[in-house]
């Protein structure tokens, strides 16, 4: 058994539960809503222990490291993150439909991991052996995953807040019953961000920090660098929304969402179009 | 005259004091940001210049796009930022302080029905006692109460956390902390390269403006590897450095293995590795040249770029060296050299010779057989140098601003009121955040109060 086929089964489990998800939303039978969450639970412990194979068998090959060193490995730990969050989401505020807009973005993640990249295990480069990049990517993906979370609350709230304007007809009324309240959505979206901006904030601190013991500067203004401070500014804009007049309740549902893309552009968008100092694996500096 | 002055002096006030000030900074900022990561800062690219219009460049170089971190309008940005932080601090933290320092003891009539926590007993006994028995409760279930009499009730009035209602100013400090440690950094601190040939020193390194910066002490590199993985992925650049006073080792500071990751820092001057090579100058190679028929070698001192002719006319050029082949030849390693072999009338052959594989050399079925000796080539260690005595600030700044999020973001000021008239009690409670969470601790501790019976 490799960790490989335990990260394809987590896939697969996160489609079936996505999948059941939906037919939750359908069906509104809450049957069906829990065995779309305890997929995604098991889903979630095969995950965990996919990671911890991983990260073992990098030990057996002689290269021990963490297994987020590149960005098969960091998508990997960013969709398990998600799921996670999910979870806590799930099990403290019991509002299971929102698995409906959070388990895809896990989905996507591990599909295109599984699919699309390389998945061998590489050892790490001058530059990543620090103990800082433990602590730098598990704030950062902490903080990234509650920023996921937000979004998909804040899609759902955008949603009610289009269909509810609509006059709506009985088919979205049957849909809205299965919605939190606004007020619960607005809420929940900010309990996610108060969660993930502390952390992003570490996440910033934590690479300025390892930046400045392994280049002597903080601060560069590299372009991932610039993106994730992009980030915090659009989040604290969306902190200061809520005591704002003509800023709570859509614009900042639109914020968060917002706030969402331009961390993924962040993660991914800045590898893929723009050069600096986190092209993973491109060797040292 | 004086009227309009105040208020043109309250209007300016109250921009900068506003919250939507604030939501215009802060996307603004996260706008213009963007700018920076799309195009080239600094030095430009000749590529980029030659494809960019020039009516174009003129126009992004006039607003300093080509280094807007720095310039005018975007340090505008950032101290308005700064001063409606500021501002809106000087506004609210006295309000904040005086809610803190003097809470509502006596719960007036009219506030009570504005709290959704309460909840009633009635009590029997007298007055007074009932005031004693539940002021012990209470300062056992959650803190010790201020006593007020008014009216003939007493107000016991209790909370924690007060404090808490500053989170939110920290956070906004420490913004300002860590601008005032960016500033000192930059003022104060510099940032350079050096590059040092092995069995050299430097005293001085090259700043970001190309100006030498005198270290006031010598640097000596004695050493200069690189490990390779087996994948051929660089495992680890290691400069063996020495600190220099007086031309005498610093004591602790004799021989200390610097790399990535590693750095090393002597007077508040930080060494990083950075980069390494070959120097060039001056450095010579050894061919080496064996008839396949047999007979001596013959061994050839070439450098880089230089072609020597053979006693039977054939032209060996020595192109390029390396000291580790395996990225540029999968399979092999060690150091190794491309060479230009022309045979008299033929044609020039390019190949690689290797020192560590001379059967590979041999390999090759002309009737000379080339061979790598090796150099006498130094490598050089190229160092990052940094000073910024500014950084500690910095640090001081993120600390607070981590502790300042904690704070507002999971810290609540939680209050409790008990109200006792004659023949019964109520209590009130409010938190200043989380109210769900208080909501509980509130039910348990009203849940005990109504089993009292006094």
């Amino acid at each position: 058994m490799t960790s490989s086929m335990l990260f394809n089964v987590t896939a697969i489990a996160y489609m079936i539960s996505m999948i059941v998800f939906f037919a939750f939303l359908a069906s509104k039978n809450k049957t069906v809503g829990l065995v779309g969450s305890l997929t995604a639970y098991a889903g979630l412990a095969v995950h965990t222990v996919a990671i911890g194979l991983r990260w073992k068998e990098s030990y057996d090959m002689g290269v021990g490291h963490a297994p987020m060193s590149n960005l098969y490995e960091s998508i990997v730990f960013f969709s398990w993150t998600i799921v996670l969050l999910f979870a806590y989401i799930d099990i403290k505020y019991k509002y299971r439909i929102i698995g409906a807009f959070v388990v895809p973005f896990a989905l996507l993640g591990m599909t295109w991991a599984q699919l699309g990249m390389n998945t061998g295990i590489e050892p790490l480069v001058p530059a990543l052996q620090s103990n800082w990049l433990l602590y730098h990517v598990i704030t950062c993906f902490l903080g990234y995953a509650a920023f996921a979370v937000a979004c998909g609350i804040s899609i759902m709230y955008l949603i009610k807040v289009a269909l509810e304007a609509n006059g709506s007809t009985a088919q979205a009324g049957g849909l809205m019953s299965m919605f939190p309240p606004l007020k619960v959505l607005d809420d929940l979206n900010y309990r996610a961000i108060m969660i993930g901006f502390p952390l992003l904030t570490l996440g910033i601190i934590t690479g300025a920090a390892w930046a400045n013991y392994a280049w002597g500067t903080y601060w560069s203004w590299d372009p991932k660098e610039t993106w994730s401070l992009i980030v915090w500014f659009v989040y604290a804009a969306f902190l200061h929304a809520r005591f704002t007049r003509g800023w709570v309740g859509k614009r900042a549902a639109w914020l968060s969402v917002i706030g969402f893309a331009a961390t993924i552009f962040c993660y991914l968008g800045v590898n893929l179009f723009l050069s600096g100092l986190h092209s993973y694996g491109g060797g040292a500096k | 005259m004086a009227t309009t002055e105040r208020s043109f002096v309250e209007t300016v006030w109250d921009f900068f004091c506003s919250l939507k000030l604030t939501m215009f900074l802060l996307i603004s900022l996260a706008l213009t940001s963007i700018i920076g990561t799309i195009l080239p800062q600094g030095q430009l690219p000749p590529e980029y210049v030659a494809q960019i219009s020039p009516a174009k460049l003129q126009i992004y170089s006039k607003l300093g796009f080509f280094d807007m971190y720095h310039s005018w309008w975007f340090i505008t940005l950032l101290y308005i930022f700064s001063l409606n932080l500021i501002s809106c601090s000087i506004k609210r933290l006295p309000h904040v302080f005086k809610f803190v320092s003097t809470p509502t003891l006596v719960l007036a009539e009219s506030a009570r029905n504005s709290y959704s926590l309460r909840k009633e007993i009635s009590v029997s006994g007298p007055i007074d006692k009932c005031k004693e028995c539940l002021t012990a409760f209470l300062g056992a279930e959650f803190s010790t109460p201020i006593v007020t009499e008014h009216n003939g009730e007493y107000h016991l009035f209790a909370q924690k956390s007060a404090w808490s209602r500053l989170g939110v100013y920290v956070v906004h400090l420490s913004i300002l902390v860590i601008f005032v440690g960016a500033i000192i950094g930059s003022l104060y601190g510099y940032k350079g390269y050096v590059s040092i040939v092995e069995g050299t020193s430097i005293n001085t390194v090259e700043g970001r403006n190309g100006g030498q910066i005198p270290l006031g002490f010598e640097v000596l590199c004695e050493k200069f590897n690189v490990d390779f993985y087996a994948t051929g992925a660089p495992k680890e650049f290691r400069s063996i450095l020495t600190v220099l006073e007086n031309g005498k080792p610093v004591p602790g500071l004799s021989q200390v293995k610097v790399i990535v990751n590693h750095p090393l820092t002597y007077k508040g001057i930080t060494f990083y590795q950075s980069s390494y090579g070959q120097a060039a100058e001056g450095s010579e190679h050894y061919i080496t040249v064996t008839p396949r028929a047999g007979g001596t070698p013959e061994k050839l001192t070439v450098s880089e770029g230089t072609a020597v002719t053979l006693k039977d006319g054939t032209v060996v050029k020595l192109l390029e060296t390396t000291q580790e082949v395996r990225q540029f030849a999968p399979g092999f390693s060690g150091p190794a050299a491309r060479i230009e072999v022309t045979p008299k009338g033929a044609a020039p052959q390019i190949f690689i010779v290797f020192k560590d594989f001379p059967e590979m050399n041999a390999q090759r079925g002309d009737a000379l057989i080339f061979g790598y000796e090796g150099t006498n080539a130094k490598m050089y260690t190229g160092l990052q140098v940094a000073k910024d005595p500014g950084v500690w600030i910095v640090w001081l700044g993120c600390t607070l601003m981590v502790l300042g999020l904690f704070i507002a973001f999971f810290m609540s000021h939680k209050r409790i009121w008990l109200v006792i008239s004659k023949g019964h009690a109520r209590i009130y409670g409010n938190a200043s955040k989380n109210q769900a969470a208080f909501e509980m601790q509130f039910d348990a501790i009203a849940e005990k109060f109504q089993k009292l019976k006094i």
